[in-house]
């Protein structure tokens, strides 16, 4: 028999002997008196769904758009993440200026996207673009630690994102839409640029949004970014910029 | 790569797996538990520093569960989503795996931790590595990876900064949510100045700038990522990876090759589950809303995507799971989120440390787990280092029952190895008890015996005499008390400060 198989028989094997239910102590199937077992979940259908059960219990994402929008700065504040929300591209462009001149970047990385190409238009230092060209050539091409290391010497990486979550201050980028993996990860700041109806309330509608706009094929990879990286390894201390982006800013546009 | 040469300690973990050497014996294994524990207690200066390190702890979780509009029942739906998919496991898995090996990766199955330390060896050489990046994974630490793969001559760095602090320590991890939480800064500035030659410092955020400069250069150049897994989607085929320092990130997006190692009970149904666990995990865990960095992988880079590794592959661990899942009354301890919350609030943990427990998991949910792993009657000795006082079953984000596992262990441990002695004195008590006459007899020799008990330092009291004060013996038994009790004065007040006397 071989590994999977042999894993599979004794699962199987254990879960033939019924256990509690859910929310049952051990304790109250076996003894004292407590003679009805809970019956193993029929095969195929959940007894309740529990983001249904869940939704009203969790956090709080907000029902209208100025409450999510509120939530989502209230919680990007606390997660120490840089907020800005501006009318139009034009004022982005400004903001995006500004931070570059202020923090001296040499060199910032991007990918093709509706708002970040405007918004790079007059940045003053040169650009990365990270899903250059097209078909194999290119994509062999980021193999090359060379082509890594030209990203990690970059200042920033600047991005779209999927959503922006009300609930947890989250947002969700993937690798088919916001320049790959490592983009949003690598360089020390990440900036990304979104539109207010992005912003979804919890993290049921962004996976309710992903599955519409992906329908069925989602991308390798998802990420809720919830603040900047962070670590409290050394004495339980909070430190910012781990190993990912010491600074996230978010530019909200319109 | 620079070689890592951590000093060469002995490894706190007492056992080694079946396949890699000796069992620790019973005797053994118990008997380190007591030597550490009495060693760990005394050092009163480090429990105070582990207390202050957990204050900050309480505090946010606290403050971040207020923000839940109810808690509790949250909790019931995070059970109920993990209950339901570790009872149908075998389902989940045949899912999980068919949708994933459909995204471009490859599932490979392991029975025990030299089943998986050989597929993931098979692999590193197949990808021809050099150069071995991995984030914080539990698993590995089960199955003794790092030692396998450098007996094989490669090299491995550990990228998650507690964990890199331990490896170059030669420690394994000291909790497995945070695993240096017992390390100083200063210990870690001289450990940084040892083997990274860097300037000494008592800044928590320099020492982290030194690691994070330190690995930019390993993250680029390793050809295989390995990585665990928090859950695995069976309804989509992903696995969900959670961490703060953005190093799991950088290990699955710039190698090769990822490989992810992940026990097989880490499954969820759908998608939707992770709405609820994820933000449960983070909030249990460390009081955040959410963890920084919650990713799910379906599979290597898929066409159109610029960058991510090539292959992918995920390592589906048993190594005693199913042996949980056989035992009903314990089922629901593979509902474990590996979140450490009943590590946090464990008085046992905090006065013993981590290291005391000598497994790969420690604190209140490895004193229940680790028996079915390792073998009930080598590890039993840890279901009797709990007081029973429930504290990790209340922290609990998917209610385990934890403590109840833990007097479940110590019934099993006693119907397996029956305790004479224990035995006969109830049976003695039973008799003495059930004649008054006797009873009576017995106590007033008691009451005029009791300060011998102390002086005599009978083997069998001496542990526990050793630590405590006995109660001065009363002067006349309960039942003379209560024959010549006076009436009752119901006006006159009742003392309030006699507190005092206990």
């Amino acid at each position: 028999m071989n590994a999977r198989d042999a894993i599979l028989a004794r699962v199987r094997e254990a879960l033939s002997v019924p256990g509690p239910g859910p929310h049952q102590r051990a304790g109250e199937m076996t003894g004292h008196g407590h003679s009805g077992q809970a019956p193993t979940p029929p095969r195929g259908v959940l007894p309740v769904l529990a983001l249904e059960a869940a939704r009203p219990w969790l956090p709080d994402g907000g029902d209208t758009i100025a409450e999510r929008l509120a939530l989502l700065e209230e919680n990007l504040g606390r997660l120490k993440a840089i907020f800005h929300h501006v009318p139009t591209i034009h004022a982005a462009q400004d903001l995006l200026f500004s931070l570059a001149r202020e923090r001296d970047w040499k060199r910032v990385a991007w990918h093709v996207h509706p708002l970040v190409e405007p918004l790079l238009s007059g940045v003053p230092c040169a650009t990365l673009r990270v899903d250059d060209a097209s078909g194999l050539a290119a994509a062999l091409a980021t193999d090359a630690a060379a082509r890594k290391d030209a990203l990690e010497a970059c200042d920033a990486g600047i991005t779209g994102c999927e959503s922006l979550v009300a609930q947890t201050g989250s947002i969700l980028v993937s690798s088919a839409t916001c320049g790959g993996r490592s983009l949003s990860v690598l360089p020390p700041v990440h900036v990304v640029v979104a539109t207010p109806d992005q912003v979804v309330g919890t993290l049921a509608d962004a996976f309710d949004s992903l599955r519409e706009r992906h329908s069925g094929h989602l991308p390798s990879m998802l990420s809720f970014i919830t603040g900047p990286s962070r670590t409290g390894d050394i004495e339980r201390i909070l430190v910012l910029g781990a190993h990912g982006p010491k600074e996230l800013v978010v530019i909200l546009v319109g | 790569m620079p070689h890592l040469s951590p000093t060469a300690t002995p490894r706190p973990d007492h056992s080694v797996d079946s396949a890699g050497g000796t069992e620790a014996s019973a005797h053994g294994a118990k008997k380190r538990f007591l030597h550490d524990a009495r060693e760990y207690v005394r050092d009163t200066d480090h429990r105070a520093f582990l207390r202050r390190a957990l204050a900050g702890y309480y505090t946010t979780r606290d403050g971040q569960k207020a923000r839940y509009r109810d808690w509790e029942h949250a909790r019931d739906a995070a059970n109920l989503a993990k209950w339901n998919a570790v009872n149908r496991l075998d389902e989940m898995l045949v899912r999980f795996a068919d949708r994933f090996e459909a995204g471009g990766g490859k599932v490979h199955w392991a029975r025990d931790a030299a089943e998986a330390r050989s597929i993931i060896l098979g692999i590193v050489r197949d990808a021809g590595a050099k150069a071995i990046i991995k984030s914080k994974c539990m698993t590995s630490e089960e199955i003794h990876l790092n030692d396998a793969l450098e007996a094989e001559g490669y090299g491995v760095v550990e990228s998650d900064l507690g964990e890199f602090i331990q490896q170059l320590r030669g420690e394994p991890p000291f909790h497995f949510v945070f695993p240096c939480m017992h390390v100083r800064r200063g210990e870690i500035s001289k450990l940084f100045e040892e083997h990274l030659g860097s300037a000494p410092t008592e800044s928590p955020e320099e020492l982290t700038m030194i690691a994070r400069r330190y690995m930019r250069r390993l993250y680029v150049e390793a050809d295989v990522g390995i990585t665990g897994g928090n859950f695995l989607v069976a309804e989509t085929g992903q696995i969900s990876i959670t961490e703060n320092e953005g190093n799991a990130r950088l290990t699955a997006a710039l190698p090769r090759v990822h490989v992810a190692l992940v026990g097989i009970e880490k499954c969820v149904e759908r998608l939707d589950d992770l709405a609820v666990l994820l933000p449960m995990l983070a909030t249990a865990g460390t009081g955040q809303p959410l963890t920084c960095y919650n990713t799910l992988y379906g599979g290597p880079r898929a066409a159109g995507e610029c960058d991510g590794p090539r292959e992918m592959h995920v390592v589906l661990l048993d190594n005693g799971r199913a042996a949980i899942l056989a035992d009903p009354e314990q089922r629901d301890s593979l509902q474990c989120i590996r979140c450490g919350a009943c590590l946090n609030v464990c008085p046992i943990f905090k006065n013993v440390g981590g290291f005391t427990y000598g497994t790969t998991y420690q604190g209140p949910i490895g004193s229940v787990i680790t028996p079915h792993l390792r073998g009930l009657g080598d590890w039993n000795h840890l279901s009797q280092a709990s007081s029973l006082c429930g504290a990790c079953t209340d922290a609990c984000p998917v209610r385990i029952d934890i403590h109840h596992h833990l007097l479940h262990n110590r019934r099993n441990a006693v119907r397996a190895v029956p305790n004479r002695l224990e035995r006969t004195g109830h049976r003695m008590f039973a008799a003495v008890a059930a004649r008054p006459r006797l009873f009576a007899a017995g106590g007033a020799i008691f009451r005029r015996s009791l300060w011998l008990l102390k002086k005599l330092r009978l083997p069998l009291l001496r542990d526990w005499i050793a630590s405590r004060d006995l109660p001065r013996a009363p002067a006349r038994s309960f039942r003379d008390q209560w024959r010549h009790r006076a009436a009752p004065a119901v006006t006159s007040s009742r003392p309030t400060t006699s507190g005092g006397a206990r």
